[in-house]
Order: structure tokens, then C-alpha cells, then sequence
């Protein structure tokens, strides 16, 4: 059935931009995401069929060289993989064969990019945890809390965080980094 | 007139830009870098207030945030009408309107005085008593009175337009004062490489250096050492400094909650919050709160003029502002002969020192004596004269012997010693001390990694203190792991220092009743009152507290609460210690709402969160209704229609043709792991082992206790892979119950659970339509009832993406959910909704939703069933896998009340009268003659007008339901009693033929 009109994705906070003190935010283009659970024997694997070595250490990511694929550590047996190019991690998970669950959650997620010298103080007005760059730098990762919502924050350089947050509670927290950004 | 008693060539504002404020609407001029109370005093001005209780004439007591007297309202505009505020701290800045409180007409002249004349009915305790009789007096009288009379200030009637930020912040070592002990131990844990936050309530930090004169420190005048160490301190890294920031809570773990007033001393603030919040969670603490100077208590103790001898120092030697032109001074302790050496040295008649010690001997006193200064040793001040102006003192032998001796005044600075500022140590549970010879408080046991430094430690020798502060700063940077080796020396060549004092009441204070000598000046507590309390068989000092609310105005007692305590305790006969001490509490000074509240208003109160078809919707006229924190939509009203005809026309239009309903909001559970059948066994009352992939399955979950928790369509899209949908309210606690088990009960299981609510949007096609409506967008689906019958589910693709697509149904039409991903959602919609036009379907909300399921008996979990409904009350029992060995709630189902005859079971009822709709909560009775009251036998859970019956109909849960088929109940109501007969809860297409079209 040929004649099918493509549905038109339309993407959550797409195009959204805004700036305020010392800080801008950017709604980031749309990327592919996996909820990656797996116990250690699978780690391996998994990590040749994504290219890239699975971080096993709390609060730690890894990149891929093209700086296009990230692995953030959630937990013990938990990865949020985010690929900024829309590859198919299910389906190269699946080339591992090895015991995990891999779900895709590219939809469920919107993430905020927040860029600027007050990014970590806009954060900080919701989150509680300390984000000096000698306890969470550059490429530091944790599945924490802004304001009333819960969000995965990744810090992708000394002055930039990335925020995934649940779809519909982009929103609030577009509106929450937006009033903090005020006083960043 | 300019600044009648600023000083020239005193303080610090020499040069500082004039600024033009109000106070009561009178233009007066003051210095940039005044407060409030240092502004007026420059003009002279003392009279500032009106008692809360007696409405006496008030004036300024002290310099700072301990004020219990000079509060006013500041006004910026309509909406900014700032009650209560400290004259102490506010800021001036150009433009300022002040208004004095709790007076009318004037503060000159206060009707509301009547209350002083009238104070013997005002006694201790008298709101326990006098309102008890008549009875009827209170609601029309006595109360609408007190709550007039109650409460200080006034608040705005407008939303505050100001916005209040908020920081969560770590660090190493936070300093709670800026003084030179608090300075010490801040530069000396930074430079041993701690992250260090200091705060401080003032402006400036430098605390008791604003107003000390005598200290030299490495080489400098006291205030220019704790600038220069302040500014040492800027510039290093890892320090973040904070003036104008109150610590107000000292919480567990370390967790210390500041205020910052950000701009609440700027004339224009800009774009700049009012305030910002801090919470702050520190390794080590450091206190450095000081201490406070304590009042003489005696008869008329609070006339303007009257104040503290450390406040009229720092008015003169921060401000450059004499406090009066014949000043006299009262005390008990030698550090208000320094405040009356400096007033001498600026010019200002010094006209006696009064102390109420026999033989105060010492350095200082030799300097006053060869200044000229008289003092009066062993006498006390027994009487002042003047209302709303000290105008004389009469001074007597503390004895009582003799006349007194009148000396004319216009301002008198008492000193009655010093209490350690251990409000935070207190509240971080740390245990106080009493130490005897000096007759205070000071820290004891710690209950937090923290320490005391300086004043507040009961250190008083500056050297000392600094050294203990140093070594604090130095120990908590290592105790925070930084591996610094500086040791730092700081030479203090000069100093003050003081001690001892007095507690409780000097001989003015009186003994008979008439005398009013103020302990607590907030809240008009008197020495007669606490005396009164005990008379009258109270004995804790919690209980004289609350009987005499001394200490509980908004300062906490900063000033009173020593004196209280002594007066009890001499009461009593007993030591201080044996009464005890109240306990601080926080905040330690008053904190705004909004502060607290911060962004946390308007549209980021709470969350809303909306589908990804929210945006159709809206534009399609929704009326959306709140459930939980999702906007739903709930019916879509045409021109004229209200909800009735709305909700009529979608239910008819579904049974009918079809309708496309919006269930995005369902939860969804993906459940994938080689167990992942052997869990969900575990987890749901149903058998799962043998659904075959592709189908799906109706499932119950339960509480180890039996009673049904959640429910939902369950669909199997892999041997180890399941799809499991939740109600909308329990998405996140059904996630949560199931990963409780799997890492408590079953951790031996592979199976991993993920939820993916918000990755698929949701659409529910229902209606005898519903599958020619999908056919032409789904690829790679056979949707014919052969090959995908009711409860089943494929993957494929419609509208060209990837597609879960449900067959099912909760309206008892032939139904698909059509889930997609998030993003696709509305476009998929639009796509199903030009098709439906064909077809002449209809979009229908949750109300049209919830009627339609009713028809059809199913139940909404949460609605017809409430945390105590079993499978079986709810006709469920088929759902229960019999020959299962284990589930959660298995041993539950089996308790003996549980199996008892007498359940509630969830039956319909038909009202007689078919057009009467019951009241969903309505309680239902078998015999309506009965006398109440009445045996309630059930109650309504569910009910609707169903167009599609033709009639109302109800579902109820009742006891023996199931028996009672036929039977004629009684629904009373406030105006009539309904008549009901017990029926099916299936109303609509009993054998459920529909479903397979």
C-alpha cells in the first residue's frame, strides 16, 4: 500500500530556543535512545555491538568518537544510550545476542540543552545535587530530580548540560530551566 | 530638616550619596548605606511604633536582626507591601516609603492606647480566660475582636509581582557569620583548600567590629581588617560569599536553609529576584553567630529612646548618628562604657552611668571616670519619665533606700550583658550548656558535624577567638578531606572583651502590679506577667512560655528569653538550669512565603502534562478535565451542545459508527527478559505461561492483602517479551509495586522492566466502524477478525511508522488501540480522523469513556473499587488462575473475612424511575423505615444517563450483591429516598457479540 502518507513527526519543544541571563536553551534535535538493562556477563557484548565501552562506573558516560553516541550509567544495570544520528540501538543490540532488554525510548524522551556560564547554577535552582566540576565534570551523568520532576542530567562540557526529561514533562521543565536561567 | 543627629566626622557613611525617603508620609533624608533605624535616628526620629498588645509607644531597641520593636510596613507599590519589617536591617534606598504599625489615627496619637489603661484585664494568659462566658459571645464578639486585634501589620491584597529564585549549593565548610571569628575561620579553611561559603544578615560583613572601637587587628583598626579579609576572601577561588543572607534553619545532615535578600535595597531592582533561596548541604559547619546584648528590666523599660548600649554604638560608629544630646546609660556590665566613652569622645552629653554593681572596678571604667562621665555605682533606674520620648530617669539605691534623683535624658542605653547567639546550634539538636559564673548558655554537645567559634561559644577574648576560629577553619577543610597545610596567624594587638552581667530583673522592675517592666517587647511580656505564671502553678518554663507567649513573637525571644527564665527560676527558687531552656526552632528569623515557595508558582506549581494529541484537541474544542496532573480530554462539545448533549451524541456516535478516543495517558510497562512470563505469573492473578504471542490478555494485579490494585490489557508481543498497560493514575506506582518485588522477592529472576507510558502515543479506535477506518493506513497487517481476533496485538506499520496495534476493546464495540511512537501521534490522528470522517465517527472524551465501559460493567479500578474490593466482589473471579500455586495477594484472597459471606460484590442498579440518575458515593439501605441511623448496606460507585439504554443505570457494590438479583433497595437522599433494583452489571450487549463485530 504505496499510497500511504507518511505521518509527520512532530517533534516535542521542536525549534524551542530561549535565552535569559547566562544561559540559553536549546531544544535538541531528535535522536534515538535505548533503555538499556543487562547484567555483567552481557557487557561485552553489548559494548562491540554499540561500539563503545559501556560505563560501569556511577555517575559516568562514555562517548564515541564522533562524539555522536553517549552511554550514560543510570545504575548497576542500567544504560540510557543516545545515539544523535537515529541508529537503530535496538536492532544492534540484538546483533550481541546476549541477555538484556533493550526498549526504545526515543520518543518518551525530550532533551534541553542548557549552554552558558550559569548553566550549572540554572540547574542547581531545581537540583539538588553539587554540580562543581570536581564532583560531576564534563561527561558526569545522574538520573536525579528538577524542581518536581525527575530528569537524567549529562554534562556534555564544563558549561553545557543536556536535561532528558519524560515528554510531557518537557514543558514544566522547558518553563523551570527558563525561570531559573533569570537568575543564572 | 537634614540629619539633626548625624554626626560630623563620625562613622563610616562620611561622603556616601544622600537618599530621599518617607516615614508616614514625612520626607526625610538619609545616607546610602543607612538602615531604616539609622536613617531616622539621624533625623531625630525614635518614636517608630505601636506595641501589639497595649499599643505603647515604640521606639528603636537595637542594630539588628534581633529587634523586637521597629517593625514597619515598607511599600513600593499597591502590591509590594512589605509588613513587619525590621527598621534594624531594611536597607535605605531613594525613594523608600516607610509606614508605622498597629495605630489609628496617627502613631502620635493611638486610640488602640486605651489598651494600656485597660491592661490589668490584659494580664498572662488572659485569652484562656476572660472569653470563656458568655458562650454566646464568642462567635459574634469576642472572636471577630481578638482577630482584629491579632497580628501585626497588614498584608497586600494584591499577588506579589516579585519573582524568588532558588539554589541548591555544597560545599566544604560553611561559615554562618561574618565577624572577625567567622571571617578567621572562613580564610583559614579556604586556605587549606576548602570550598567555603560564608554568609552573613548584615550588608557589610564585620559583625561586632561595625561597632567595636578598640580592636586592632594585624596592624589594622578592627573594621578594616575584617574588610580587607573579606575581599582576601573574594578574590580566592571555591569561596562564595554572602551578605544581606540569613541563615534561618539548621536541618539534618548538615543542611543549612539561607536567605539572601537580593534586592530588597535597591530602589530599582530589575529583573533580579527578590530574594533567593539557599540550601546548602555542608560538610562542616562553622557558627560564628556572635552573640546578643541583653535590656535592664525595669518600670518602663520600653520608652523611644530607651535601647540597647552596642545598638547606640553602632549607630555612632557605623552611621556617625548620636542616638541623643544628654544620653544616660543603666548596666550591669562594663561593655556600655565603652558605647558611653565613644558617645563622650563625639561630643554627646554623657550625663551618668548608672550600675547596678557595688564596685565595678577596671581599665574601662577608669577611662570613663577620667572622661568626666558620673557613674552611680550599686544604684538602679526606677522610674523614667516621658510617653513617647524618654524624657528623664530617676535613679535610686538598688537597696530601695532614699529618694530618688531625677536626671533629665533623652536617650539611655542599658546593658544587661550578653547571650550567645545558639539558636542554629540548638536547632542542629546540639545540647546546651549552662555555665554558672557567667549565668548563660553556651554549646555543649554536638549532635552535627559542627562547630561553635567566638562569641556565640562564649569566647570573648578576640585574640582567643580568632585563634579558635583559625584552628576551626583549618580543621574543617581536613575533616572535608582537603590536604591544605596552611596555618595561619593573625596578631591581635588590641581588644575589648567583656563577660558576666546580669539576668532577670533589677530593682526597678517593682514587685506590685501596676508596674510594667518588659521582658519581651514583641509581645508586650512584662516581669509581673512571669511572676503572674508561676503564681498560678505553672512551673516548666514551656508552660510559662506558652502561658505568657514570652519568646514567641516573630524574634524568638533573641532578646527575652534569658530574662524570662531568670525571673521564673527565682520564682521557683530553683537554678536556671533545673527551669531549662526552650528550644530554638527555625526559622531564626522570619522567612517569606515566597522565598520558601520560589519558582514553585503559576504554571510551575505542579506540572501539566499533556499528550502528544493534546494540540488537536484544544483545537477541536475539548473541554479538558484535570486527572492527576494530565489534562484529558473530556467531551468535545458542538455549537449549542452542553456536556450532556456532548457526552450523549459521542456515546450513541461510538455504538453507532465508531469514535476515536485519545488514551495516550495509559501507563505502559514493557516487561522483557527470558522470565519475564514466569514474573508476570508472579505479579497478576492470571495465567500468563500459555498466552501465545500475538494475543492478549485482561490482567488483575493485587496487594499481598488480596485487594485488587491496578488492572489492564496485557498484550504478548514475544515469547519473552510483554506489553502491559496500567491505569493512567497508576502508571508510576504499578512500575514502582513491580520493581519492589522483582528486587526484593525475585531477584533471581532475568526480566527487566522499563516504562514507555510517553514513548507511545495512544488512540483507541472503537466502534462497529472502527476497522474500516484503520484499513487504510495499516501496512503489514492482517486486520481481519480471522486473523486478528479480539485481544490480540501485531506490529506493523500504519501511516508508514512503526505501529503496536491493539485489538481490543473497554466500550464492548469492536476496538483497536493504535499505538505509535510519541512524536507521530497527532499526525496518525489526523490521519484516523479524515478517515473516520467517512465513516461518520465522532472523537470522544473521558466522560463519553467512562459511560460507554459502565454499559458494558467493566470496572475503572479506583472508582468502583477502593484498595478493599476483591477479584471476586467485583465478579472478577474468572481472572484468577485457579490451579495457580502463587501470585502476590494469593495468601490474601484466603483470609476468612475475605471469603465470609456478607462481601460487598459490585452489582447494577436500575432506579425505578429511569430518567433519575443516582449520586455516584450515594449510600444504599435495604428498609428506608428503618430509624437512623439507618444499616447501610453499599453504595453507589458508578452512574450515568446511558443514551445508548435509553435510562440511567448505576454499578454499586453491595452486600451479598449477587444474591440480591430482583431485589427492591433504597438510595435516601437529603430530599427523597430513590428506589433501585438490584441488576447485571452489564447493560449494554449482555453477550458481548459486539466485541468480535
Amino acid at each position: 500500500m504505496a499510497d500511504i502518507a507518511l505521518a509527520e513527526r512532530r517533534q516535542k519543544q521542536g525549534g524551542r530556543k530561549a535565552a535569559a541571563g547566562n544561559v540559553t536553551l536549546t531544544a535538541a534535535s531528535p535522536a534515538s535512545r535505548l533503555a538499556l538493562r543487562a547484567p555483567e556477563p552481557s557487557l561485552g557484548p553489548l559494548s562491540r555491538a554499540l561500539g563503545m565501552t559501556l560505563p560501569t562506573t556511577a555517575k559516568t558516560s562514555a562517548t564515541s568518537a564522533n562524539r555522536r553516541r553517549h552511554s550514560l550509567w543510570l545504575g548497576p544495570d542500567e544504560w540510557l544510550v543516545i545515539d544523535e544520528n537515529g541508529a537503530d540501538l535496538v536492532a544492534e543490540c540484538a546483533t550481541s545476542n546476549s541477555l538484556c532488554s533493550a526498549v526504545d525510548v526515543s520518543h518518551r524522551n525530550v532533551a534541553i540543552l542548557v549552554d552558558g556560564v550559569g548553566a550549572a547554577a540554572c540547574i542547581n535552582a531545581g537540583c539538588p545535587q553539587d554540580l562543581s566540576l570536581e564532583t560531576f565534570p564534563a561527561g558526569g551523568c545522574s538520573r536525579t530530580v528538577l524542581g518536581k520532576i525527575e530528569v537524567v542530567l549529562f554534562r556534555t562540557a564544563e558549561t553545557a548540560f543536556r536535561v532528558e526529561v519524560w515528554r510531557s514533562f518537557s514543558d514544566y521543565a522547558w518553563d523551570f530551566l527558563e525561570d531559573a536561567a533569570r537568575d543564572s | 530638616m537634614a540629619e539633626s543627629h548625624r554626626i560630623a566626622g563620625a562613622g563610616r557613611l562620611i561622603g556616601a550619596r544622600p537618599l530621599h525617603f518617607t516615614f508616614d508620609g514625612e520626607p526625610h533624608t538619609g545616607l546610602e548605606g543607612d538602615t531604616l533605624a539609622s536613617a531616622l535616628l539621624a533625623n531625630g526620629v525614635h518614636l517608630v511604633g505601636r506595641s501589639f498588645k497595649y499599643h505603647r509607644p515604640r521606639g528603636i531597641l537595637s542594630a539588628g536582626a534581633e529587634e523586637p520593636n521597629a517593625l514597619v510596613g515598607i511599600h513600593r507599590d499597591e502590591a509590594r507591601r512589605t509588613p513587619n519589617v525590621r527598621a534594624t536591617v531594611q536597607e535605605v534606598y531613594d525613594g523608600l516609603s516607610a509606614v508605622s504599625q498597629n495605630r489609628w489615627p496617627s502613631l502620635a496619637f493611638d486610640v488602640g492606647a486605651i489598651n494600656n489603661l485597660a491592661s490589668p484585664f490584659f494580664s498572662a494568659g488572659f485569652y484562656y480566660k476572660t472569653f470563656m462566658w458568655p458562650k454566646a459571645a464568642w462567635a459574634k464578639l469576642y472572636e471577630p475582636n481578638i482577630r482584629s486585634a491579632a497580628g501585626l501589620g497588614v498584608a497586600p491584597h494584591k499577588p506579589d509581582p516579585d519573582h524568588y529564585s532558588s539554589r541548591f549549593a555544597h560545599c566544604d565548610v560553611l561559615v554562618v557569620g561574618g565577624g572577625a571569628a567567622g571571617l578567621a575561620a572562613a580564610l583559614s579553611a579556604a586556605e587549606n583548600g576548602a570550598r567555603v561559603i560564608l554568609c552573613d544578615e548584615q550588608a557589610n560583613f564585620g559583625g561586632a567590629m561595625r561597632y567595636e572601637s578598640g580592636a586592632r587587628i594585624d596592624g589594622l583598626e578592627g573594621w578594616h581588617w575584617t574588610q580587607d579579609t573579606a575581599r582576601r576572601l573574594s578574590e580566592m577561588d571555591g569561596v562564595t560569599l554572602l551578605t544581606r543572607t540569613t541563615a534561618f534553619g539548621y536541618y539534618a545532615q548538615n543542611f543549612v536553609g539561607l536567605v539572601e535578600r537580593v534586592s530588597e535595597h535597591l530602589a530599582a531592582p530589575g529583573d533580579q529576584p527578590r530574594e533567593r533561596l539557599w540550601q546548602v548541604r555542608a560538610k562542616r559547619v562553622v557558627l560564628a553567630t556572635g552573640s546578643i546584648e541583653r535590656h535592664m528590666v525595669f518600670a518602663d523599660n520600653d520608652r523611644p529612646g530607651i535601647m540597647l548600649a552596642s545598638a547606640a554604638r553602632t549607630y555612632l560608629n557605623h552611621y556617625g548618628v548620636g542616638v541623643g544630646r544628654a544620653v544616660g546609660v543603666y548596666t550591669a556590665n562594663e561593655s556600655a562604657y565603652r558605647a558611653a566613652i565613644d558617645l563622650k569622645n563625639a561630643g554627646v552629653d554623657l550625663r551618668v552611668i548608672v550600675d547596678l554593681r557595688d564596685n565595678p572596678a577596671g581599665a574601662v571604667i577608669d577611662e570613663a571616670k577620667g572622661l568626666g562621665i558620673e557613674i552611680l555605682p550599686g544604684r538602679a533606674v526606677t522610674a523614667v519619665g516621658g510617653s513617647l520620648r524618654v524624657r528623664s530617669i530617676t535613679v535610686q539605691p538598688k537597696t530601695g533606700e532614699g529618694t530618688g534623683r531625677q536626671i533629665a535624658v533623652d536617650a539611655l542605653l542599658m546593658s544587661a550583658g550578653w547571650t550567645p547567639s545558639v539558636h542554629l546550634f540548638s536547632q542542629s539538636r546540639g545540647k546546651v550548656a549552662f555555665e554558672a559564673g557567667t549565668q548563660r548558655f553556651v554549646p555543649g554537645t554536638y549532635a552535627q558535624d559542627c562547630v561553635s567559634v567566638g562569641s556565640c561559644n562564649g569566647t570573648d577574648d578576640l585574640a582567643a577567638a580568632i585563634r579558635e576560629a583559625l584552628a576551626a577553619g583549618e580543621r574543617a577543610a581536613k575533616a572535608a578531606g582537603r590536604s591544605g597545610t596552611a596555618r595561619l596567624a593573625v596578631k591581635v594587638e588590641a581588644s575589648e572583651s567583656w563577660s558576666a552581667g546580669m539576668v532577670g530583673t533589677g530593682p526597678g522592675a517593682g514587685k506590685d502590679t501596676k508596674v510594667k517592666a518588659f521582658v519581651d517587647f514583641q509581645n508586650d511580656v512584662t516581669a509581673k506577667d512571669i511572676r503572674q505564671a508561676v503564681r498560678e502553678g505553672m512551673r516548666s518554663i514551656e508552660h510559662v512560655k506558652r502561658f505568657t507567649t514570652n519568646g514567641m513573637a516573630t524574634d524568638q525571644g533573641k532578646t527575652s528569653n534569658l530574662h524570662g527564665l531568670a525571673i521564673a527560676a527565682e520564682m521557683l527558687g530553683k537554678d536556671i538550669p533545673e527551669v531549662g531552656l526552650t528550644t530554638f526552632r527555625a526559622p531564626y528569623t522570619p522567612v517569606t512565603y515566597g522565598a520558601i515557595v520560589n519558582h514553585a508558582r503559576g504554571k510551575l506549581f505542579d506540572p501539566t502534562r499533556t499528550t502528544p494529541i493534546h494540540g488537536w484537541e484544544e483545537r477541536h474544542g475539548a473541554v479538558f478535565e484535570d486527572v492527576g496532573q494530565w489534562k484529558r480530554a473530556r467531551y468535545y462539545p458542538q455549537a449549542g451542545e452542553d456536556m450532556h448533549a456532548a457526552v450523549n451524541r459521542e456515546c450513541h456516535t461510538v455504538r453507532q459508527a465508531a469514535g476515536l478516543f485519545d488514551a495516550s495517558t495509559l501507563g505502559k510497562i514493557e516487561v522483557a527478559g527470558p522470565d519475564a512470563a514466569t514474573f508476570m505469573e508472579l505479579l497478576y492473578t492470571n495465567q500468563w505461561q500459555k498466552l501465545e504471542p500475538g494475543r492478549c490478555r485482561y490482567g488483575i494485579m493485587l496487594r499481598e492483602d488480596g485487594f485488587i490494585y491496578d488492572d489492564g490489557v496485557v498484550g504478548r508481543l514475544a515469547h519473552d517479551r510483554f506489553h502491559v498497560t496500567t491505569t493512567t493514575g497508576g502508571a508510576a506506582r504499578v512500575l514502582n509495586h513491580m520493581e519492589d518485588y522483582l528486587q526484593t522477592e525475585f531477584p533471581d529472576l532475568s526480566v527487566w522492566l522499563t516504562s514507555v507510558s510517553e514513548q507511545w502515543a495512544v488512540i483507541a479506535v472503537q466502534g462497529p466502524k472502527s476497522r474500516e477506518i484503520i484499513a487504510p493506513l495499516v501496512d503489514g497487517i492482517d486486520i481481519s477478525d480471522a486473523e486478528m481476533p479480539h485481544m490480540s496485538v501485531r506490529e506493523g506499520r500504519i501511516c508508514g511508522v512503526p505501529t503496536r496495534l491493539f485489538r481490543m476493546s473497554f466500550t464492548g464495540e469492536r476496538g483497536f488501540e493504535v499505538n505509535v511512537p510519541a512524536d507521530y501521534g497527532e499526525a496518525v490522528w489526523e490521519a484516523l480522523w479524515a478517515e473516520g470522517q467517512k465513516h461518520c465517527a465522532c472523537a470522544y472524551g473521558t466522560e463519553a469513556m467512562h459511560v460507554l465501559r459502565a454499559e458494558k460493567g467493566y470496572i475503572i479500578v479506583g472508582q468502583d473499587t477502593d484498595g478493599t474490593v476483591t477479584p471476586s466482589d467485583a465478579g472478577l473471579d474468572w481472572a484468577v488462575g485457579k490451579k495457580k500455586t502463587d501470585f502476590v495477594g494469593i495468601r490474601g484472597l484466603k483470609r476468612t473475612d475475605l471469603v465470609a459471606p456478607g462481601r460487598r460484590q459490585l452489582v447494577g442498579l436500575r432506579t425505578k424511575d429511569p430518567k433519575t440518575v443516582l449520586e455516584e458515593g450515594a449510600q444504599i439501605v435495604a428498609d428506608p423505615k428503618q430509624a437512623v441511623p439507618m444499616k447501610m448496606i453499599g453504595h453507589v460507585t458508578s452512574a450515568y444517563w446511558s443514551e445508548n439504554c435509553g435510562r440511567s443505570i448505576a454499578l454499586a457494590v453491595i452486600e451479598d450483591g449477587r444474591d440480591r438479583m430482583g431485589q427492591t433497595l433504597h438510595v435516601p437522599m437529603p430530599s427523597t429516598t430513590i428506589e433501585v433494583e438490584v441488576c447485571d452489571a452489564v447493560f449494554f450487549d449482555q453477550n458481548g457479540e459486539r466485541l468480535h463485530g
